[in-house]
C-alpha cells in the first residue's frame, strides 16, 4: 500500500480512541479489529506524537512538517515514522483516508 | 506485549497494562444494576423482584444512565458490567449497550440468557462486548432448572439463548448455582461447560448464598437459608478441583488474611463504582445500607469515589462487642466472607457476626490445616506461623 503525502486521515468509526492517564487506548468497536476480547491497542511515544496530529484536517505533509518543527530529529526519520504508523493503522482499519 | 513487527502500535492485554495495573485512573470499572426485576424467580436469589414490579417506575431513565456512563468513561473506566436482576429486561438495553461501547467501554453482561434473541445475538456479533458474556445456569434438565427458576418454559428459553450465542460465535462462559434440585448434575454441567469454546477453566459455582440486601422479604430470606449448603458440603465442592483450589487458597491466605481490627471496610469496597437501578452508588454490589450509599442523581461519581467512600472506609468502625471479640481478632478475615454488606443483609447492622459465614470459614480453615477440630480462629495467636506452613 502506497500512501499519498497529500492525503488526510481520520480515525475510523470502527474504533473508539480514548486517552486515559496520558495513554492513547484504541478500543475496537466493530468485530474483526481486536481478535481477542481483552486486547486493545496502545501507541508508543512516537506513535502518540503522530496520532495527536491526525485530526482529519491535516495532510500527512502537514503532519511531517509540524513534527519536524517540534522535534530535533532528521526530517527523513520523521517522514518514515509518520508514513509507517499511518500505513499500519490503515491496515488495521483504525485510520481512514478522508 | 508488543506486536513483534510494529515499532509504533502495541496490542495490550488490559490487565497487564501499566495504566490499569497501577490503578491510576480514578475509576477502573463500573457496575450498573440495570434493574432489580427478573424473569426468573429463583429460590436462592437475593435480587429478583417480579418482572412487572412497580419498582420499574423508579428505574433510572436512559439519559441519567448515559450521564453516569459518560462520567465513568471520563474518569478512566474501561469496563462496565451490566447486571441485575436480569439486565436484558430493560427495554433500553440495546441503546445503553451501544452507548457504552461507543464511549470505548467494554461491556461485561451477566444474564440468564433467556432473552437473547437472534437480533441481539447479531448485534453482539457485529459490535462485540469485548468481554465474555457470563451466563448463570440453574440446571441441566427442564425439571431441575425450573425447580430453581420457578418459571415454566425457562429452561428451553435458556438453551435457545445459549444456542444463539454459540451459533454467532459470541464468547461466553457459564457458571452455576448449586442447589438441592440440581446438586446431582455437577458432573454433567462441568462436562457440558468444557465443550464451550470460551471456557478456559471449570465453571464457578455459587453455593453460600447471600440474603437480600434490601431486607425486603423475610419469607424469601428463610427460603434462601433453607437451600444453603452446609459448610462441609461446600468445602467438598470446593475440593472437587483440589490442586488448583488449594494452590489459589494458600496464596490468597498468605496475601490477604489477618485480623482486621475494628475497621469494617477492609475489602475492596468503595474503590470501584456500583450503581443500583435507581441511581444510588454503593460501595459494592451487595451493600445497600441507606447511610452507605451515595445519590448519583444529586452528585457525581468523582465526588463519591474521591471523598464519600474514602471517608466511609476510614470512619466506619465496629462497636458491637461480639464482633470486636471475634471478627476483629479473627485471622481468617479475608477468607471468611463476613463483611458489612452481609452483616446488613442478615442482621440489619454493619457489625454483627454472621454465624453461617463463620462456620463456612472455620470448615475451610480446618480443611486447609489452619485450624484443628474445636479451635476458634479468634483465639489463635500463632496464626502467622500456621499460614506459612500450609
Amino acid at each position: 500500500m502506497i500512501l499519498s503525502r497529500d492525503a488526510v486521515y481520520t480515525v475510523s468509526e470502527d474504533v473508539v480512541a480514548r486517552e486515559i492517564e496520558g495513554e492513547i487506548i484504541i478500543v475496537p468497536l466493530m468485530a474483526g479489529i481486536g481478535d481477542l476480547e481483552d486486547e486493545l491497542y496502545t501507541l508508543n511515544e512516537t506513535g502518540k506524537a503522530i496520532w495527536n496530529k491526525l485530526d482529519g484536517r491535516r495532510s500527512l505533509n502537514d503532519v511531517i512538517a509540524e513534527l519536524a518543527a517540534e522535534y530535533q530529529a532528521p526530517s527523513g526519520e520523521i517522514e518514515r515514522d509518520v508514513l509507517g504508523l499511518v500505513q499500519e493503522l490503515v491496515q488495521r482499519r483504525i485510520l481512514l483516508a478522508v | 506485549m508488543r506486536d513483534a513487527d510494529s515499532p509504533y502500535v502495541a496490542k495490550v492485554n488490559v490487565a497487564r497494562h501499566r495504566v490499569f495495573q497501577k490503578r491510576t485512573p480514578v475509576l477502573g470499572s463500573l457496575d450498573l444494576e440495570l434493574t432489580e426485576r427478573c424473569n426468573n424467580n429463583c429460590i436462592h436469589c437475593f435480587i429478583n423482584l417480579l418482572e412487572d414490579d412497580a419498582a420499574r417506575q423508579r428505574e433510572l431513565v436512559t439519559t441519567d444512565t448515559q450521564r453516569i456512563l459518560e462520567e465513568a468513561a471520563a474518569l478512566g473506566a474501561l469496563t462496565v458490567r451490566f447486571t441485575g436482576g436480569e439486565p436484558l429486561l430493560r427495554e433500553n438495553f440495546i441503546e445503553l449497550y451501544l452507548f457504552a461501547r461507543r464511549l470505548g467501554l467494554k461491556v461485561l453482561l451477566f444474564t440468564n440468557a433467556r432473552l437473547i434473541t437472534p437480533e441481539l445475538a447479531d448485534l453482539f456479533a457485529r459490535i462485540p462486548p469485548l468481554e465474555k458474556i457470563e451466563v448463570t445456569v440453574y440446571g441441566m434438565k427442564p425439571q431441575s432448572y425450573e425447580a430453581v427458576s420457578r418459571v415454566p418454559g425457562s429452561y428451553e428459553e435458556f438453551r435457545r439463548g445459549v444456542g444463539l450465542l454459540l451459533e454467532r460465535k459470541i464468547p461466553f462462559v457459564v457458571k452455576g448455582a448449586l442447589l438441592p434440585p440440581n446438586s446431582e448434575e455437577i458432573d454433567s454441567f462441568e462436562i457440558w461447560a468444557a465443550t464451550l469454546p470460551a471456557m478456559e477453566s471449570p465453571p464457578a459455582f455459587s453455593m453460600f448464598f447471600d440474603l437480600r440486601g434490601r431486607r425486603d422479604s423475610a419469607s424469601k430470606n428463610r427460603l434462601i437459608e433453607s437451600v444453603r449448603m452446609t459448610p462441609d458440603e461446600g468445602v467438598a465442592i470446593l475440593r472437587r478441583h483440589g490442586h488448583s483450589y488449594l494452590k489459589e487458597t494458600r496464596e490468597f491466605c498468605r496475601k490477604f488474611t489477618g485480623p482486621p481490627g475494628d475497621q469494617l471496610f477492609f475489602c475492596g469496597a468503595g474503590h470501584n463504582a456500583c450503581v443500583d437501578a435507581y441511581g444510588m452508588l454503593q460501595p459494592c454490589l451487595l451493600m445497600r445500607h441507606p447511610d452507605m450509599v451515595y445519590d448519583l442523581t444529586r452528585g457525581s461519581l468523582k465526588i463519591a469515589l474521591t471523598s464519600f467512600f474514602p471517608r466511609l472506609r476510614e470512619e466506619v468502625r465496629a462497636t458491637n462487642s461480639d464482633y470486636l471479640a471475634r471478627c476483629a481478632l479473627c485471622f481468617l478475615a479475608g477468607l471468611c466472607e463476613q463483611c458489612p454488606a452481609k452483616s446488613w443483609a442478615e442482621h440489619g447492622t454493619l457489625d454483627t457476626p454472621v454465624e453461617y459465614l463463620c462456620r463456612v470459614a472455620h470448615a475451610q480453615a480446618r480443611d486447609l490445616g489452619l485450624l484443628r477440630e474445636g479451635e476458634l480462629s479468634w483465639e489463635i495467636t500463632d496464626w502467622k506461623e500456621r499460614i506459612k506452613q500450609i
